[in-house]
């Protein structure tokens, strides 16, 4: 049994244990350094949109964890846009680095462990001034978040702070973006903003605590935050999975309606694939840190390509629809510091052809908006970029 | 076991009946901890499962659905009502008779980060039991383990490990083989995939599927997930504020929903296409507090087809179709809601009784 144990695939000798956290002291120092250099000087952070019709373009993006174990590729080149005024879903299993994209959006990353390594986000302003969020400093940021971009968080019982009013946590980011703004309007603008949410009874919420308040309420307050100033990007963070079906629905009704009326975007990140169905107008599949499909909602439910797609769509049951046996995808997710260097799904997938032992899988166009990452179509469609793996070490030499 | 337990009326079809199952819990306030009122938690259910089926028990969070699994393996004590399980009155069961009664009924806990110890190893937590209860000689006990972890998918060499090392999945899978072990009858299912991603959803909800066959197992399957329900479950039962409105087998209840708040549950269902545009009734407000749920129907005060008489008298529980029960006043036949109607005015001409305007639900 102790011969097995040393032979695990995980299994660290102290040697090798300390060698990484020297290079992660090392690599983690360099890329602190090239953040605060680029502050400096603004060109290194403002840019300019591919498009100016999006909101958000996520380029190449890599943001990796330096941890005790080794580096973990959390997201690995993902390329994808937000429109404006539309709504992207990204759909993944849990780890799968659909999180720690929004994170990278927010620049929330738990630094220094956490780094963009890579790539650039780009995300333009109301007054059209773009910024690339890898670069930009604090001090910048600390005026978009909460003002031009905004995060409704998972767990609404825990994202709000249990010994202050609601009315005041609401109150709190209107006076942080309108420092000016008289005690008067920022008590009226908070009232307006529960009105908007559906919350009738606003006077007696606004002095409420949030221990007063059912999930579903709680849920409201915190769209309530997230929407007071008008964000242009709004990213929920499933902001649905704490909840009923009957509050989801509300939920759901609440953000198709305030997302019209304040003309933002969201950004949904959930694994409930009919949540997505509902909302979404594009839809990033995410898996292992990479997006193996992207599409517009009718092309991912109607088409689905990628065997990950199928699978986890497979792998739902429908209400209505009577299968025997539900699907379910064999095997785990492969360890994500060791990534094969061939297709991440190859070992999973129940569709495998002898293409994919070779490497991982060029994006591929087979439809105007319709990309998959997978042997199947190589024949089918244009093919495109193959992705770069990042080699470890080459961070430290560059 | 002694006859007297032994329960008149029972069908042998049923492997579970529960009839008006109350539980009440008290709620104490003041230095003495004196009762100031009571949260009606099950509040008068009744329904039946008969062997080698499962029931699908649904509701939104906070309607009791999972006191009432509790309850029925008398984790709870119950207030008041009868459970019967194999003919037998569970609630009348001495200490020592209850000791037994354990190893035919098992639940299979929601959490599965949290229902299984740190500090024991895979073999012990599930063997525990099994040991305790003297289901196999001691020196079958080992193979007896292993082919118990085989069945539910665990291979022989995870039983010194601890339950740290495993993911979400597969400490579900070991809560099953817990309950497995002690080859029961009936097994409570409270909300066993909520926590899990939806591949090993399937994963586990395929495994269920397949012991039940292999084992002959009855489920009470309670679950807030409504298409995972539609995929296990035999028949189901809808509750709402600890009472259940509406009980039938799955295809009927799924196909014609009967009682406004079953429809606007099954309503709120996200259908994974982007074509389909289901009309959905939002429902407003949330769920009552059970410590003062409303006077007649308890769903009045959010039903869309709310009448005078729903109000103030409370809606019986009746057979609408063959095996299709509802409580719900649009069903009433004559002699109902001529019934209803009395209770209504005896309320409206008391005295006592003090018409109170809906306040703003929040």
């Amino acid at each position: 049994m102790k011969d097995q144990k040393k032979k695990k695939s995980s299994y660290i000798s102290s040697g090798e244990s300390r060698k990484i956290t020297r290079f992660n002291r090392r690599v983690t120092k360099k890329f602190e350094k090239r953040r605060e250099d680029a502050a400096k000087d603004p060109a290194l952070y403002t840019t300019r949109m591919k498009d100016p019709n999006n909101v958000v373009e996520f380029d190449n993006v890599r943001t990796y964890f330096f941890t005790d174990v080794g580096v973990v590729k959390a997201v690995d080149g993902v390329n994808f846009e937000i429109p404006k005024k539309s709504t992207v879903g990204v759909v993944g299993e849990s780890g799968c680095g659909k999180s720690v994209t929004s994170l990278s959006l927010m620049q929330l990353l738990q630094r220094p462990q956490g780094q963009t390594v890579s790539g650039e986000i780009r995300f333009v302003k109301d007054d059209g001034s773009a910024y690339n969020i890898v670069n930009t400093p604090n001090s910048i940021m600390e005026s978009i978040r909460g003002n031009d971009m905004s995060m409704i968080f998972q767990e609404p019982m825990t994202a709000l702070n249990p010994i202050f009013r609601v009315g005041d946590q609401i109150d709190e980011v209107i006076i942080l973006h309108n420092p000016d703004m008289p005690k008067e309007d920022v008590k009226k603008r908070t009232l307006e903003m529960l009105d908007l949410v559906g919350i009738a009874n606003k006077e007696g919420v606004y002095k409420m605590y949030p221990h007063e308040l059912s999930g579903g309420m709680r849920q409201r307050i915190c769209i309530a935050i997230a929407l007071a100033c008008s964000p242009k990007i709004i990213i929920a963070d499933e902001p649905t999975t704490a909840l009923d079906v009957t509050i989801q629905a509300q939920i759901l009704d609440l953000l198709k309606n305030l997302k019209d009326k304040l003309n933002s975007s969201i950004m949904l990140i959930t694994h409930d694939l009919g949540v997505v169905a509902d909302m979404a107008d594009y839809v990033v599949v995410m898996y292992a840190g990479r997006i193996v499909e992207k599409g517009t909602a009718r092309e991912i439910f109607h088409n689905p390509s990628h065997p990950y797609t199928i699978g986890l769509m497979a792998s739902k049951p429908v209400v209505g629809q009577k299968v025997e046996k539900l699907y379910n995808i064999p095997g785990s997710v492969p360890n994500p510091v060791k990534m094969p260097n061939y297709c991440y799904f190859r070992d999973r997938c129940e569709m495998r052809c002898d293409k994919c032992d070779g490497q991982y899988p060029p994006e591929i166009k087979i439809g105007d908006t319709h990309i998959v990452s997978c042997y199947r179509f190589i024949d089918k469609g244009e093919v495109l970029d193959y992705p770069k793996t990042v080699e470890v070490e080459d961070l430290y030499n560059e | 076991m002694s006859d007297s337990n032994n329960v008149s009326g029972y069908s042998n079809e049923n492997l579970l009946e529960v009839r008006n199952l109350v539980k009440w819990f008290p709620i104490k306030a003041g230095f003495f901890k004196h009762t100031v009122g009571q949260v009606r938690a099950v509040d008068g259910v009744t329904f039946s499962i008969k062997r080698r089926q499962t029931m699908g028990l649904v509701g939104e969070s906070g309607c009791g659905k999972s006191t009432c699994g509790r309850t029925i393996l008398r984790l709870y004590p119950k207030t008041s009502g009868e459970i019967i399980f194999d003919g037998q009155d569970v609630s009348a069961l001495s200490k020592s008779e209850l000791r037994h009664m354990r190893t035919r009924m098992q639940i299979v806990f929601q959490d599965p980060y949290s229902s299984l110890s740190p500090r024991l190893p895979i073999g012990e937590i599930i063997g525990e039991a099994v040991r305790e209860h003297g289901i196999v000689p001691p020196d079958e006990f080992d193979e007896y383990i292993t082919r118990v972890m085989e069945a539910c998918g665990l291979p022989e060499y995870y039983k010194e490990r601890y339950p740290h090392e495993f993911s979400g999945g597969q400490r579900q899978r070991i809560c099953i083989a817990r309950a497995l072990a002690l080859s029961p009858e009936f097994i409570v299912c409270d909300e066993p995939v909520s926590a899990l991603d939806v591949s090993i959803q399937a994963q586990i909800i395929n495994l269920l599927k397949q012991l039940q066959k292999d084992f002959g197992l009855t489920y009470l399957f309670i679950s807030h997930d409504l298409s995972v329900v539609e995929h296990i479950s035999d028949t189901v039962g809808v509750m709402y504020l600890g009472s259940m409105v509406e009980y039938a087998d799955t295809e009927s209840i799924f196909k014609d929903p009967l009682n406004p708040y079953t429809k606007a549950l099954f309503s709120a269902i996200p259908i994974p296409d982007p074509d389909v545009k289901i009309h959905r009734i939002i429902l407003k407000g949330s769920i009552p507090s059970p410590a003062n749920p409303p006077k007649g129907c308890k769903f009045h005060t959010r039903c869309g087809e709310c009448m005078e008489v729903c109000k103030y008298a409370a809606p019986e529980w009746k057979e609408v179709k063959p095996g299709h029960f509802c409580a719900c006043h649009l069903y009433n036949g004559a002699d109902e809601q001529a019934r209803a109607e009395e209770t209504m005015n005896k309320i409206k001409s008391s005295d006592g009784f003090v018409e109170k305007e809906e306040s703003a639900e929040l």
